[in-house]
């Protein structure tokens, strides 16, 4: 809806106007985003598959984020050991360290670090590699070649990010917890071998498997966002760095938002 | 009565409030060299993505080789494709694969052939747009934007088509080296025996590739004749693009 048709004789916006077009595009860009999540999840289960693209993705998307996962699960967990250190504290409940860590990691933090360090490095990066390819007409060659875009772009970086984004949080687990680990040995005077075994007998394997389902979902997520704003690209320098800063934003929102949501859901069915 | 490779009836495209196709007719007969003429937002690009499958038009008919294609994104489509090569106005190369993965792309991945031998074919048809075999591990990044086109039309004509398109081959270019990319056009695609469809505003470039020119004004042909006939055309839209003359009927678009 123009402009014009949305402002009164005066030259007030109306807002009645200027609410349905709101809800409207809204509506417009969910439906979009929705028929693009379903073709590109079609692709991905389907035959046919372009597993060099696949392993290639996956070495882009998994190997080359270790190092910014590692570097933000071992701070999150040394953080987090201090903080549930000075709360326990104060009811003398500073025995609780390791039990509260590896829950918190485990359960929550790992995957939600992964998830928003991903949504920054591989979503807005797919975002502004697909948005170069759609306005430098990448896109539209693949097409005349007869290759199908949502096949041989789309379906390997979702199933690279839905296979490498649990074993990220299994890694930004295992490191999150050394860092607790490392800070209360090292800072708040806990005995190594007492603080490891505490861990592992508070750890249950619901805890590991509840924050790897919400990974696989973060994975789709954090790709199909990448894709979805790459895809829809404007023509310029511009529109590339808006679909980047898009696809971040609503990927680290979704991931919250959807964190939220699961850690509900599991709560409500007892994992 | 020849068969028209491809043929446009009353196609029209509209995005939004701008009507840019207002019911484009036009045929191309195999083995003939079409250009298609047309300022800057005139809807050159908007006709040849109707034509090649990339958009679908509001309205009116797409037919290759007498088949329906219009709307029709399965096999009919697909079959089309398998038989036409387009040169993209930036080449359109893929960075990420190098240049003989980029000219052997069709083979490997539609064709299924192995990639051994689809590098060979990839190297030979780099030999044949004067390109040598030390280029085809190269990335396109790493090649000017003469060899980029050279790369792109290897790709184009790599699987023998019957219908090749042109979007302003030779824009971005200097004069030689536009002066060689019009050879190799007319070279290859006189080679295969195909039909192309080129859209330009490079007048240099249409008199030398066209058998006939058409020109495209405000989403209609108003102008269709034989190459030789551009400069007696009769037609004050033509006469003024010929000649780019800021006064005419056409306004310039700025």
């Amino acid at each position: 809806m123009s402009n014009a048709s949305t402002k009164t004789s005066g030259g007030f916006p109306n807002p009645l106007q200027w609410i349905g077009a709101g809800v409207l595009g809204t509506c417009q860009e969910l439906g979009r985003l929705t028929l693009f999540a379903s073709r590109v999840k079609f692709a991905a289960f389907t035959p046919r598959w372009f597993g060099g693209e696949i392993w290639r993705q996956m070495i882009a998307i998994g190997f080359y984020s270790l190092p910014v996962v590692g570097l933000s699960a071992i701070f999150i967990g040394a953080a987090l050991a201090l903080n549930i250190y000075t709360g326990g504290s104060r009811y003398g409940a500073e025995q609780f360290v390791p039990n509260i860590v590896v829950l918190g990691i485990t359960r929550e933090l790992g995957v939600v670090i992964t998830g928003l360090m991903l949504a920054g490095r591989v979503s807005a990066g797919i975002a502004a590699e697909v948005g170069a390819m759609r306005v430098t007409e990448q896109i539209d060659a693949l097409k005349t070649l007869s290759a199908n875009p949502f096949r041989y772009l789309y379906a390997p970086r979702f199933l690279a990010a839905v296979i490498t984004l649990p074993l990220l949080v299994i890694v930004a687990d295992v490191i999150g917890v050394m860092g607790g680990w490392l800070v209360s040995v090292q800072a708040l005077d806990f005995d190594s071998t007492v603080y490891l075994r505490n861990t592992l007998d508070f750890m249950t394997g619901e805890d590991v498997l509840a924050g790897l389902i919400k990974a696989v979902v973060f994975g789709g997520v954090i790709a199909i966002m990448g894709c979805y704003h790459g895809d829809h690209s404007k023509a310029g320098a511009t529109g590339v760095g808006r679909a980047a800063t898009l696809s971040m934003v609503s990927a680290a929102v979704l991931v919250l938002g959807l964190n939220y949501v699961m850690s509900t859901l599991f709560e409500s069915i007892g994992l | 009565m020849t068969l028209s490779i491809l043929e446009l009836r009353g196609v029209e495209k509209s995005f939004g409030r701008n009507h840019v196709l207002r019911g484009v007719d036009l045929d191309i007969a195999p083995g003939r060299s079409l250009v298609v003429l047309g300022g800057s937002g005139s809807g050159k690009s908007v006709m040849l993505k109707n034509a090649l499958g990339l958009m679908t038009p509001d309205a009116g008919k797409i037919l290759f080789d007498g088949e329906d294609v219009t709307h029709d994104q399965g096999k009919t489509r697909e079959a089309m494709r398998a038989r036409i090569g387009m040169l993209f106005q930036s080449a359109a190369l893929f960075d990420s694969l190098t240049v003989w993965e980029n000219v052997s792309f069709r083979l490997i991945h539609a064709d299924g052939v192995k990639r051994k031998e689809a590098k060979d074919r990839a190297i030979a048809a780099l030999k044949k747009v004067r390109l040598g075999a030390s280029v085809a591990d190269l990335r396109p990044a790493e090649l000017s934007g003469g060899m980029q086109k050279r790369v792109g039309l290897a790709r184009a004509i790599i699987s023998e088509p019957d219908l090749i398109f042109f979007d302003e081959p030779t824009t971005g270019l200097d004069p030689i080296t536009a002066d060689a990319i019009n050879d190799l056009i007319i070279e290859q695609v006189k080679g295969l025996g195909a039909a192309s469809v080129s859209i330009t505003h490079d007048m240099a470039s249409a008199r030398k590739i066209a058998d006939e020119i058409a020109m495209l004004f405000e989403g209609k042909i108003i102008w269709r004749g034989p190459a030789g006939d551009i400069d007696h055309s009769g037609n004050p839209y033509v006469d003024q693009f010929v000649h780019g003359r800021a006064d005419g009927p056409i306004q310039p678009a700025i």
